[in-house]
């Protein structure tokens, strides 16, 4: 049952796509989840606004469906844009860039709940006190608030990686040849579409484990500081 | 935007509400009767009970769900034994395949859900039910699971979310649920924006009704734990 029949290559270059989708996924979500986290805590209202659409449209809406919209309704939008700007040709998006969007997009959301209670966690009177010194707000978040939530937020940032690492094969349905899809075609030509499914699925074992265990070491890495109680 | 193109073609959308409703809600009861009995066992089992629960929790939560539908809708058919036995009646149905894949689905989720629920038991409360000498069977119907689940509660009405998300991959195989209809209007009439975004506001408007009645749940199974309002008013004495 396990022989690869010469696709072995063929699913590794997948593998490495998947792997390729999730980290760039990741970095876009760092970023809206920095920044969305940032936005429900300020004092503004009208940031506190969006940051709470966001993260509440986000959470209602299945990643299938967002992605589906990004991808079908930004071809459509890119083209209506296009003629608007002297070009007259046909724009198609590309694949891989509608699922890294959609996907760091709608982990930002999650992101931004997880890094909010980190935030939340740091002490006040460690954010005062480096008000007291003088320093900028960039400089306290920078300097004080950053390392410290750190700590906090870890275990949630662990969760939504091991998430976002399953949603990556969504890709395969905008017809991105991640591992799933390189898996369908390796099973359509050799009809052993089971053998080639589980081998998909050991490599997301594989991979959700090292991350577990690379998490577990950084989480205690993060806590050494801290006496146990 | 055309929204009519929508209201013209409703009658899709209420099939694909209905299908969505229907392997949801059926995969969600499924799942849960398959949960209570391995999450027990995962608790108070012996050791070659806990390892093969273990094994399939870590398959089904470590893998995408996309990929375990696949191993059974493509997968299946790869095996005679199942394709010349009765079972391919079954399997052979893309309805079929996405209900059996989701039930397994939530089936590990919510065994981990109520394995940490059982697992936060106070002590008090089964060394009082071993000392008014209830056997283990007694004690984990009446004493473990009515507080498991409570303390569970807040935990499934996430995973309740997750399956009615989840269930959106159902389109990809064929089935024609809120994501298919969608996806056929999109095609027929290339307007992506009104089929996806009705579709959304449909996912969005059953997220909040389900986290609107899970409130209400909550509220009355933690009834006890609720700060009392209108407190009688207890006089100083003159």
């Amino acid at each position: 049952m396990f022989s690869l029949h010469g696709y072995g290559p063929s699913i590794l270059e997948g593998t490495i796509l998947t792997l390729e989708v999730s980290l760039f996924a990741l970095l876009i979500a760092l970023f809206f989840g920095i920044f969305g986290a940032l936005a429900k805590l300020s004092d503004r209202w009208p940031l506190r606004l969006v940051a709470q659409v966001y993260t509440t449209v986000i959470r209602g809406i299945p990643d299938l469906v967002l992605m589906l919209l990004i991808f079908f309704g930004g071809q459509v939008l890119i083209n209506q844009l296009g003629p608007l700007f002297g070009f007259h040709g046909y724009i198609d998006i590309n694949p891989f860039i509608a699922g890294v969007a959609t996907i760091g997009f709608i982990f930002g959301a999650y992101m931004t709940e997880t890094f909010r209670g980190a935030i939340l966690a740091v002490h006040r009177g460690q954010i005062e006190a480096a008000h007291a010194y003088g320093m900028s707000p960039a400089q306290v978040f920078r300097r004080v608030t950053l390392p410290q939530m750190v700590r906090h937020a870890l275990p949630g940032f662990g969760n939504n990686w091991l998430v976002l690492i399953k949603t990556t094969a969504l890709v395969s349905i905008i017809g991105l040849d991640d591992m799933v899809r390189k898996a369908g075609l390796a099973a359509g030509a050799t009809r052993k579409p089971f053998t080639f499914y589980l081998v998909v699925a050991l490599n997301f074992l594989l991979i959700t484990t090292v991350s577990i265990y690379l998490l577990k070491y950084l989480e205690r890495r993060y806590s050494v500081g801290v006496r146990e109680e | 935007m055309e929204f009519a193109i929508i209201w013209e073609n409703r009658d899709i959308y209420l099939e694909g509400l209905q299908n969505t409703v229907f392997l949801v809600s059926i995969a969600l009861v499924l799942g849960l009767l398959l949960a209570v009995p391995l999450a027990v066992l995962r608790i108070y089992g012996n050791r070659f009970v806990q390892l093969p629960i273990r094994g399939f929790v870590y398959f089904f939560r470590g893998t995408p769900l996309l990929v375990q539908m696949f191993l059974v809708y493509y997968g299946f058919g790869q095996f005679d034994l199942i394709k010349e036995s009765f079972l391919w009646f079954f399997f052979r149905e893309a309805y079929f395949c996405a209900l059996f894949a989701f039930t397994l689905n939530t089936g590990a989720y919510t065994t981990e859900i109520l394995r940490g629920a059982i697992k936060a038991t106070p002590h008090g409360e089964i060394e009082a039910a071993v000392a008014a000498g209830m056997s283990r069977l007694l004690l984990i119907r009446r004493i473990v699971l009515p507080s498991a689940f409570r303390r569970a509660l807040p935990a499934y009405s996430n995973e309740i979310i997750f399956m009615l998300h989840g269930s959106s991959l159902a389109s990809v195989i064929t089935i024609i649920d809120i994501t298919g209809a969608a996806r056929i209007i999109n095609s027929r009439f290339y307007s992506p924006y009104e089929a996806f975004l009705t579709a959304a506001a449909l996912y969005m408007a059953m997220t909040f009704l389900i986290v609107f009645l899970i409130k209400r749940l909550e509220i009355r199974w933690f009834a006890h734990l609720q700060p009392q309002r209108n407190r009688p008013v207890i006089e100083a004495p003159p």
